[in-house]
């Protein structure tokens, strides 16, 4: 049995949603200098470099990327030997991401109710806060912060399994082409198939937390992911709309078992600014 | 590239061609969603506006929180779809432009061709460079809610491309090149 006190997940917490706000990952980054020099449209490419000039201005003077610093997602992937002390691990997470987003003068974007009051919590929180338990002693916090000018354009469809890699792939491609300017493109575009409707909905917000550089384990839906980037950068939206190559920055797909009757497939939109940050404690 | 003194004259909108990057300084106004909601509910029961709308430019932004020492926070724009409904309004009671991102509905699009009104875009997720634009900010009215009260800013090339010029040409539709 190993003891963590729930503050140490609390203090994690609290500096990923500060530090996540002001400098895109190391992956991001690459891609989109990448995409720059590739892009060949002259609006496109001047939209792109706006957003590599915007990069380094918020790293200098610590002002967030983004002013839609998200809601906060936090998975906690806990070993089932260890034990938490110091009071509610769920409130410990929420505090630490309070307290980032106050002391780090971040947007508060969550309201109380979502179709009532609509009051602005003035905290950010509550986070939304996935927990999975696995083998082993080990803590692994990751934290994400959703935008939802991209978060609004993503959808899910229970697909009929006769509709076979053609169906899933027209309707990833189909759900960035209404996207379109809206998502602020260059996007990552994050998909879920398989499982049930929440389950292939949750699989395609874990699959925006996988790293730019890393493809897909198995080949064939590495394969579909290169396919459905190919076809999406050829709808000519562009970063900003503004027509060009660089649509998305990335495909992630990941996948689960399903039943005989179906094939859900969720895809879940981001924007450039992919915000996350993974700590194993 | 093009320099224009914000807010816009009627010529200087004319002049305006989709698709061209414009450097804006000068006095705009930022509303979103929940603002625009209370100034439908105050146009509703026959009140004035917080700022007179006619000529002026509305930004549609939610900044961060300012820090300390700062003008302004982080502030690039957010999805102009969400304000179609009560845009025509606006509109045809003076606003003669927006900037924002992502795409008007018809009926935005006819209330701008009819008030001869322009549509500009900024580059989403670009709020740091964009909030350092910003030269003057005072908040004028919803102070409670937040991110999302109207403030009176002043701006200095603020960096937009033309998205929908006066003679209704989108830079969203599929043709346009």
């Amino acid at each position: 049995m190993r003891e963590i006190d729930v503050s140490e997940v609390q203090e994690i917490v609290r500096q990923s949603c500060s530090e996540i706000a002001f400098e895109y990952p190391e992956d991001v980054r690459r891609k989109l200098t990448e995409a720059s020099e590739e892009e060949t449209g002259s609006r496109a490419k001047q939209a792109l470099d706006l957003l590599l000039e915007n990069a380094e201005l918020a790293k200098r003077h610590r002002l967030p990327i983004c002013q839609d610093t998200g809601m906060a997602v936090v998975w906690l992937t806990i070993g089932q030997e260890v034990h938490f002390t110091g009071g509610s691990l769920r409130e410990a997470v929420n505090r630490g991401v309070m307290e980032a987003y106050q002391s780090s003068y971040l947007r508060n974007s969550v309201v109380s109710d979502p179709v009532f009051e609509r009051r602005n919590t003035s905290t950010n929180t509550p986070a939304v806060i996935y927990m999975d338990l696995v083998e082993g002693d080990q803590v692994v916090i990751e934290c994400a912060a959703k935008g939802f000018g991209s978060e609004n354009c993503s959808r899910i469809k229970m697909c009929k399994p006769a509709e076979g890699v053609d169906g899933v792939r027209d309707f990833i491609v189909e759900t960035v082409r209404m996207a379109g300017p809206n998502a602020c493109p260059p996007m990552v575009v994050g998909v879920g198939v398989g499982g049930t409707m929440d389950y292939a909905a949750w699989l395609a917000k874990r699959a925006l937390m996988r790293p730019l550089d890393q493809d897909n384990e198995d080949e064939r839906y590495r394969q579909l992911e290169q396919q459905c980037l190919r076809q999406i950068n050829e709808l000519n939206i562009g970063p900003m709309g503004l027509k060009g190559r660089t649509t998305a920055l990335k495909v992630n797909i990941e996948w689960f078992p399903t039943h005989i009757a179906g094939m859900p497939v969720a895809v879940n939109i981001n924007c450039h600014v992919t915000r996350h940050r993974k700590v194993v404690l | 590239m093009k320099r224009l003194q914000l807010p816009l004259s009627l010529s200087d909108r004319l002049s305006l061609h989709t698709g061209e990057q414009v450097l804006l300084s000068g006095v705009l106004y930022t509303a979103r969603d929940a603002a625009h909601k209370r100034m439908k509910e105050l146009l509703d029961q026959g009140k004035p506006l917080p700022f007179d709308l006619k000529g002026q430019t509305i930004y549609y932004v939610g900044p961060t929180q300012t820090p300390p020492g700062m003008i302004f926070g982080s502030a690039g724009p957010t999805t102009s779809t969400r304000m179609d409904v009560y845009t025509p309004q606006l509109l045809d009671l003076g606003l003669a432009a927006m900037i924002g991102k992502g795409r008007r509905s018809p009926q935005v699009k006819e209330a701008m061709l009819r008030n001869q009104a322009v549509y500009f875009a900024a580059v989403g997720g670009a709020g740091a460079l964009l909030g350092l634009r910003v030269k003057e900010a005072q908040t004028i009215a919803f102070e409670d809610l937040q991110s999302e009260a109207i403030r009176r800013l002043v701006v200095e090339e603020f960096p937009v491309f033309v998205c929908f010029d006066c003679q209704g040409v989108d830079l969203y539709d599929e043709d346009f090149q």
